[in-house]
C-alpha cells in the first residue's frame, strides 16, 4: 500500500471514533449536575422562569431527540450557537483556537528544545554530577502540577522580577513570543520532562550498539556520528511518545491559559463548563478530538518516515 | 614474499588492553608483539574470547571504557595510540579500515547504504555530492551487488545477509585503505557465500594492494587465505608461522591441540580430538603458560614462569617450551592424557 492510501486509510478510520466523542460528550455535558438555564438566571429564578428558558433553548426535549437535532445540525456544518455569548459556537472556536494552537505549537517547540540537548549532555555525562542535576530537575518537572509551575513561573519572573508579562497575549507574532513564553514553559515542562527521561535511555542504548563503532572505524567526527548515527535512532521511539503526550498538552493548555489570562480555547472550555454552555462545550470537546486524532496519524507518518523497517500496512 | 626484505606496515609492540570492571581487572590483550608487512595477509586465529576482537578494536583506538589500551601500534612510523583524536580519524577508514562480524549489527538500520558510504568518501576525500554517488555506486559493483545504482537507496534490513557483509566491505573500500583489518568477516554468513566473501577479499587485496589481518576461528579459511598465521590464547600471542609451515607442524601445543580438534584444516580426514578443559579466566590468570592447565605436554617447567614468544627459526616464533617435542597434526595425543 503506498503513502497516501495509508493516511486516507488511518483518516477514515478516525469517523467512527469521532461519532463516539459526539456521543460521549453529548450525554455527559448533561450528567454535570445544573443546567444552563439556571446558570444564566442565578438563584433567584422562579420554576415558571427556567421552563420558559428550558424551552426557548429547547431543552425540554426528550434527550435522544435533542441528540438527534444535534447530530443533523453537526451535518448541516452547524455547531449551534453559544447559549451564553449569543455567536455560532463554530464561530468562537475559530476565533479562539489560534491561539490555543500557538500555545501549544510553542510549548512543544520549548519543550523539544529542552529535551534534546539535556539528553545528550546527561547521557554523554552519565552518572556525573550534570546528569543527576539534569534528571532531577526533570524529576522535579514530572511530580509538579502544571498550575503549580505556572503559578512559581508567574510569581516569581512575571509579577516579582518583572521580566515577562503577567497575561496576554500581544498583537504580532513576536509579542506572541515574547507574551506566550512563561505559559509555553510552564505548559512544556512536563512534556520536556517525559521526552528527556526517554530519549535520554534510548541515547544511552544508541550508543552501546556496534553500528556507533563502526560509525567511528571509519574516522567520521563525533559531531556527527551525535546528531545523525545516533540522535536519528534515539528519536524513534521518543517520536511516539511525543504524540501519545499531545492529548495531556491540550489538556494543561487548558489549565495554563486561565493562570496566565489567555483568550486561547482552554479558557473558553473553562468558562463554558461553569457556565454550562452545552454547544460550547461539544464543539470544543469535538475540534480536540479531531485535532489528536490528526497528532496521532502525524505521528505515525513521522515514525514511519524516520524508521525505514516500519511498513505502512 | 620474505618478511625479511618487505616493509612493515603495521607493529604491534606490548599491546596491552585490560577492562577495569567492579569484578576486577580483565586483562583481554596481554603483551601481543606482531607485525604486517605491506600487502600481506595474517591470519588471526584462536578460540572465542581469546582477545581477537579486542586486538582488532584495540588498533584504532575502538575500546571503549572501562577499556584501557598500552603499549605501541606503530603505523607506518607513527604511533596510534599517542595520535591526537582529529589526526587519528584520518587513519580511521582513510587508511586502515575494519569490518566488523555482524553486518546487521554494525550497519545503521535507520541510513540507506549509500548515505553511509558517502559519508565516509565525504570525510576522507574531497569528492562532489555527485561524484561520491558515482564511486558509491562503482563500489557496490565492484563488490558484486546487483543494480547497483538502485540498491543504494535501500537499507540495511533490505539486504541478505551475504549482500550486507558485501556492502559493509564496500564501505570499508571506500577510500582505498592500506590495511584491512576484517574481523570473521563470514562467520555470520553460510557455507558458500562464505566462499564467495573471501574470494572477493582476495581478490579485492590483490588488486587493491593491501595489507589484511584476518580474524576468524576457521582453520579453514586460515589455509585457504593466510599468507602467516598467528595463534591467540588468553590475550597472548603463542605461536607466528607462515600458513604452510604451521599447518604442516605446529610448534605451539595450543596450535597443535587446535589443529587436532577442527575438520577440514587439511584434506585428510581424522578423528576430531577437543582440547580437554576451557580457556582460563581472563581476570585470574594461571602462573606460567596461560595454556599449562589443559596442556597434553605440561611440565613443571611450564607453570613457574610465562614463557616468552621466541623465533625458534627464521620464519616461527613459538611461546612453548616444548616447541620441539610436539607430534605431528594426524597423530594421537601423548600417552600420558589416554584414558
Ligand atoms: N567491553 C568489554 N568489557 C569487559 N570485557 C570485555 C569487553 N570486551 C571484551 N571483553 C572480554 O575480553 C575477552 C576477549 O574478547 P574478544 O576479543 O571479543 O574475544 P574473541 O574476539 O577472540 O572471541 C573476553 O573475555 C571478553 O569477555
Ligand atoms: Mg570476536
Amino acid at each position: 500500500m503506498n503513502r497516501w492510501s495509508y493516511i486516507i486509510m488511518r483518516v477514515l478510520q478516525v469517523i467512527p471514533t469521532f461519532f463516539v466523542v459526539m456521543a460521549l460528550v453529548f450525554f455527559m455535558v448533561r450528567l454535570l449536575p445544573g443546567d444552563p438555564t439556571s446558570a444564566i438566571l442565578g438563584e433567584r429564578a422562579t420554576e415558571a422562569m427556567i421552563a420558559r428558558g428550558n424551552k426557548e433553548l429547547g431543552l425540554d426535549k426528550p434527550l435522544i431527540v435533542q441528540f438527534g437535532v444535534f447530530v443533523g445540525h453537526f451535518f448541516q456544518g452547524d455547531l449551534g450557537d453559544s447559549i451564553n455569548l449569543k455567536v455560532p459556537v463554530f464561530r468562537l472556536i475559530l476565533e479562539r483556537m489560534p491561539v490555543t494552537l500557538f500555545l501549544t505549537l510553542y510549548a512543544s517547540v520549548l519543550a523539544v528544545l529542552l529535551a534534546v540537548p539535556l539528553s545528550f549532555v546527561a547521557a554523554l555525562r552519565r552518572d556525573t554530577g550534570i546528569d543527576s542535576a539534569i534528571r532531577g530537575m526533570f524529576q522535579i518537572g514530572l511530580s509538579m502540577p502544571v498550575f503549580y509551575i505556572g503559578l512559581q513561573l508567574l510569581t516569581i519572573l512575571g509579577a516579582r522580577w518583572r521580566l515577562f508579562p503577567i497575561g496576554g497575549y500581544g498583537e504580532t507574532f513576536f509579542e506572541h513570543l515574547w507574551y506566550l513564553f512563561l505559559p509555553a514553559l510552564t505548559l512544556g515542562f512536563n512534556l520536556a520532562a517525559i521526552l528527556m527521561r526517554n530519549l535520554r535511555a534510548a541515547i544511552l542504548e544508541v550508543l552501546q550498539s556496534e553500528y556507533v563503532d563502526f560509525a567511528r572505524a571509519k574516522g567520521l567526527r563525533s559531531s556527527l556520528i551525535l546528531g545523525k548515527h545516533v540522535l536519528r535512532n534515539a528519536v524513534i521511539s521518543t517520536v511516539t511518545l511525543f504524540g501519545l503526550n499531545i492529548g495531556g498538552l491540550i489538556g494543561g493548555a487548558v489549565i495554563t491559559e486561565s493562570v496566565f489570562a489567555i483568550p486561547g480555547v482552554g479558557r473558553l472550555m473553562v468558562d463554558s463548563i461553569f457556565g454550562r454552555d452545552y454547544p460550547v462545550i461539544q464543539g470544543l470537546t469535538l475540534t480536540f478530538a479531531v485535532l489528536v486524532s490528526l497528532t496521532f496519524i502525524l505521528t505515525d507518518i513521522v515514525h514511519a518516515q524516520l524508521d525505514p523497517r516500519v511498513e505502512v500496512t | 614474499m620474505n618478511p625479511q626484505t618487505a616493509t612493515t606496515l603495521l607493529e604491534l609492540r606490548d599491546l596491552r588492553t585490560v577492562f577495569h570492571t567492579a569484578r576486577g581487572a580483565l586483562t583481554a590483550v596481554n603483551g601481543v608483539n606482531l607485525s604486517l608487512h605491506e600487502g600481506e595477509v595474517l591470519g588471526l586465529v584462536g578460540e572465542s574470547g581469546s582477545g581477537k576482537s579486542v586486538t582488532l578494536r584495540s588498533i584504532l583506538r575502538l575500546v571503549r571504557p572501562p577499556g584501557k589500551v598500552s603499549g605501541t601500534v606503530l603505523w607506518r612510523g607513527t604511533n596510534l595510540l599517542e595520535l591526537p583524536e582529529s589526526r587519528l580519524r584520518k587513519v580511521r577508514g582513510g587508511e586502515i579500515s575494519m569490518i566488523f562480524q555482524e553486518p546487521m549489527t554494525a550497519l545503521n538500520p535507520v541510513l540507506n547504504i549509500g548515505e553511509q558510504i558517502t559519508e565516509t568518501l565525504q570525510e576522507h576525500t574531497n569528492l562532489s555530492s555527485q561524484d561520491r554517488n558515482a564511486r558509491a555506486t562503482e563500489l557496490l559493483e565492484l563488490v558484486g551487488i546487483p543494480s547497483p545504482k538502485e540498491r543504494l537507496k535501500d537499507f540495511p534490513h533490505q539486504f541478505s545477509g551475504g549482500m550486507r557483509q558485501r556492502a559493509m566491505i564496500a564501505i570499508a573500500l571506500a577510500s582505498n585503505p592500506k590495511l584491512l583489518l576484517a574481523d570473521e568477516p563470514t562467520t555470520a554468513l553460510d557455507v558458500t557465500i562464505q566462499d564467495q566473501i573471501l574470494k572477493l577479499l582476495l581478490r579485492l587485496k590483490d588488486t587493491l594492494g593491501m595489507g589484511v589481518i584476518l580474524v576468524t576461528h576457521d582453520l579453514g579459511v586460515v589455509a585457504q587465505t593466510c599468507d602467516r598465521v598467528a595463534v591467540m590464547y588468553a590475550g597472548r600471542i603463542v605461536e607466528v608461522a607462515p600458513a604452510s609451515e604451521l599447518f604442516a607442524q605446529p610448534r605451539h601445543a595450543y596450535t597443535l591441540g587446535l589443529l587436532n580438534s577442527v575438520p577440514g584444516a587439511q584434506s585428510t580426514r581424522r578423528p576430531l580430538i577437543p582440547i580437554p578443559g576451557a580457556p582460563p579466566n581472563l581476570a585470574n590468570l594461571p602462573p606460567g603458560c596461560p595454556f599449562s592447565p589443559r596442556c597434553p605436554y605440561v611440565t613443571n617447567a611450564c607453570k613457574l614462569e610465562q614463557p616468552a614468544l621466541q623465533a625458534i627459526s627464521s620464519t616461527r616464533l613459538s611461546a612453548c617450551i616444548h616447541f620441539d617435542r610436539l607430534e605431528p597434526v594426524n597423530a594421537q595425543p601423548p600417552p600420558e592424557v589416554q584414558p
